[in-house]
């Protein structure tokens, strides 16, 4: 696993569930197919109502609806409580991947999404130690140093702490489930 | 002495081949069955190709469950070809539990519905599905890739949701991983009141606990009350566990239980675990079932409780009753008795939780028991009270493709007997979404605004043999 990961923050709001990350009329692409699976990216965040889309101003568009774009600006998602919370659809992490995502920060995760996350390797899901959805705004310079568990916001100089990501450690660098069955000689 | 344990840490112990689980120790289990459908099975076969190869053989074909039901009545072919990947891998394993929605074919156009609920292999939405085809039994361990997988914890077993990830893991090898979750108790005192139903109970729990205030926790649902419910009625408040969070909820096991298991089991044998006097809980509430009064849950969240007299003032679009939280053959009845004889103000959709359930609401009067030649049918009731009845199935508690039975594609406001009321849920990011028991949905159904059922029910509703064997 990467012990840092740099980019742009994207900033969203508490009870974000999986409806709003990716629509239940979306779920319906193939996950395999190497094109309809860029409708995942394209279509990811789109169900958070307008206001609450990129804090603190809102109606900032996570993945820039053009034509062929399925990619997002962003890289790093902050949130607030209960990160994931509804159904147990893979789909929700995937999307987030699929459009360029690389780590959630949250403040707490439902319990689905967080393995998700992890057993596929989609994202890693840190949790901080305070909350950053009033913080950090949407498009500041980010950096997740995996190894300190340190957030550092470059563009207003502030560090926080986040959690050791514990037990869940050896999946997420073994990157997933799957992966790490085979280094444990599981499979 | 051995630790005292609760059901779900005996369970969980028993299947990892261990005298103990602690609450917060990593565990690999056996899991009994592994069930999924047609919105995460793709997802999941992709995967387990991917990871086993494309001639890999599933575990044990006789412990995968294929239930479609979400996307099934719709014209949309991407939806269509889902159905079709389904199975082929159906044949290609040697899958012994597929409901094949037979009339969903690979060609363009709105399938045709069955005619005969009785005369189709389809059974519609899985978590109805599962107990009525013999799939649950208490002490097991269920994974379904769908979060109300944890319905089933009404049969005193261990059921939660899974991503496809963990579900094609567990397609591969018969296992997965469980952090064993701490237990929190909710006891019920009394006896169920004619004007509440376990909807009730559920959302007064959500509401004191919130939709995250049992994450990574079970919840256990005890007391007489709880034994006072119908299985079906249990399997409500099983069902919603998910909505605070919660990684399993948890019922006791009695004779309902064993009778309806006994005479639908498709395996003879399991084994019956009980809570032990004395075992640890992280949290308990206690409530007495005399004094709760009928609830709803406002938008856009489940824990936005709020009693139903106090909403008086909420005008409504529209009502809907149906889903796995909503759509059992008890549901129907509840609807059906209140609505006996009124005509609903609001447009009133009505889907059956399975084609067993329609079968129901076609063979049987509003007092559960199988009707005189000219009596009326439940459906018939509904239908004269002005209720459209669709096809059984997923249909618009998660809003789907745009031309879904009784999707809100504009920004209503629904009271619903579903379980999830967040911004989207039912098809429009506008739509507000209150969330209720069948008897609130019914009675609104009738006023046009949210309205408290003990204003038309003050005698016990009978529910005859109603979703028992
Ligand atoms: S009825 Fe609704 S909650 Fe139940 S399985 Fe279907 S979509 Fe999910």
């Amino acid at each position: 696993m990467q012990t840092s990961i740099r980019g742009k923050a994207y900033v969203l709001g508490d009870d974000i569930d999986t409806d709003q990350i990716i629509p239940a009329e979306h779920l319906i692409y193939s996950m395999t197919d190497p094109e309809e699976r860029k409708l995942y990216g394209k279509y990811a965040n789109i169900g958070v109502p307008a206001g609450q889309r990129g804090l603190p101003d809102g109606n900032i568009p996570f993945v820039e609806q053009t034509e062929g774009n399925s990619v997002s600006d962003y890289q790093i998602i902050i949130g607030g409580k209960n990160f994931g919370c509804g159904s147990s659809r893979e789909h929700a992490p995937f999307a987030l991947a699929e459009a360029g995502a690389k780590a959630v920060i949250a403040e707490f995760y439902a319990r689905i999404f967080y393995r998700n996350c992890v057993n596929g390797g989609f994202l890693v899901p840190c949790e901080a130690t305070q909350r950053l959805v009033d913080e950090i705004s949407t498009g500041d310079d980010v950096e997740v140093d995996l190894a300190a568990c340190k957030l550092i916001d470059h563009t207003t100089g502030k560090t926080y702490d986040l959690k050791e990501l514990g037990d869940v450690k050896p999946i997420i660098d073994a990157g997933g489930v799957f992966a790490y069955a085979k280094q444990a000689g599981m499979l | 002495m051995a630790r005292k344990m609760t059901m779900t840490e005996k369970i969980l112990a028993r299947h990892a081949g261990k005298a103990d689980a602690t609450p917060g120790e990593n565990i690999w289990v056996d899991v009994d069955v592994l069930m999924t459908h047609d919105v995460c099975g793709p997802g999941t076969i992709g995967i387990f190709h991917q990871q086993y190869g494309k001639d890999a053989k599933v575990w044990d074909p006789s412990r995968v469950v294929i239930i479609p039901d979400h996307y099934i009545f719709t014209a949309n072919e991407i939806c269509h070809r889902n159905v079709q990947i389904l199975r082929d891998f159906v044949r290609e394993q040697g899958i012994q539990y597929y409901y094949d929605p037979e009339f969903v074919k690979n060609e363009p156009g709105m399938p045709n519905p069955y005619r005969d609920p009785t005369k189709t292999n389809y059974k519609g939405v899985c978590h109805k599905a599962l107990p009525e085809e013999g799939h649950l039994r208490p002490g097991e361990i269920l994974l379904g890739t769908d979060s109300h997988t944890c319905t089933a914890g009404a049969f005193g077993q261990f059921a939660t949701g899974v991503g496809n990830t963990d579900a094609a893991f567990t397609l591969g090898t018969g296992k997965t991983w469980l952090k064993v979750p701490p237990t929190m108790k909710f006891t019920f005192h009394g006896q169920i009141p004619p004007y509440l139903t376990a909807k009730d109970l559920i959302l007064a729990v959500i509401g004191q606990i919130s939709v995250s205030g049992a994450t990574y926790k079970s919840m256990y649902f005890t007391g007489e009350g709880i034994g006072s419910l119908t299985l079906e009625d249990r399997m409500t408040l099983t069902n919603m566990a998910i909505e605070a969070g919660g990684k399993n909820g948890i019922c006791d096991v009695d004779q309902k239980t064993l009778d309806y298991v006994k005479a639908r089991s498709n395996r003879p044998e399991w084994e019956v675990v009980t809570e032990d006097e004395g075992a640890e809980y992280c949290y308990e509430h206690e409530w007495d079932l005399g004094t709760l009064e009928p609830l709803v849950a406002k938008p856009h969240s489940p824990d936005n409780k709020d009693l139903a007299r106090n909403c008086t003032d909420v005008k409504l679009d529209r009502a809907y009753i149906g889903s796995c939280t909503g759509g059992k053959i008890t549901d129907m009845i509840m609807a059906a008795s209140l609505l006996n004889g009124h005509n609903v103000k609001i447009p009133t959709f009505v889907v059956p939780g399975s084609t067993e359930v329609h079968a129901d609401m076609q063979r049987l009067n509003i007092r559960g028991e199988l009707k005189a030649g000219d009596e009326k049918s439940i459906q018939q009731t509904l239908e004269d009270a002005g209720c459209q009845v669709g096809p059984s199935g997923c249909a618009a508690c998660l809003g789907g493709p745009a031309d879904t039975f009784g999707r809100l594609n504009e920004p209503l406001n629904c009271i619903s007997t579903t379980n999830r009321n967040f911004p989207g849920r039912m098809g429009h990011k506008e739509a507000g979404v209150y969330l209720a028991s069948p008897l609130t949905v019914a009675a609104s159904a009738l006023t046009g605004h949210v309205t408290d059922p003990r204003e038309y029910v003050s005698e016990p509703i009978a529910t005859g043999t109603a979703g028992l064997v």
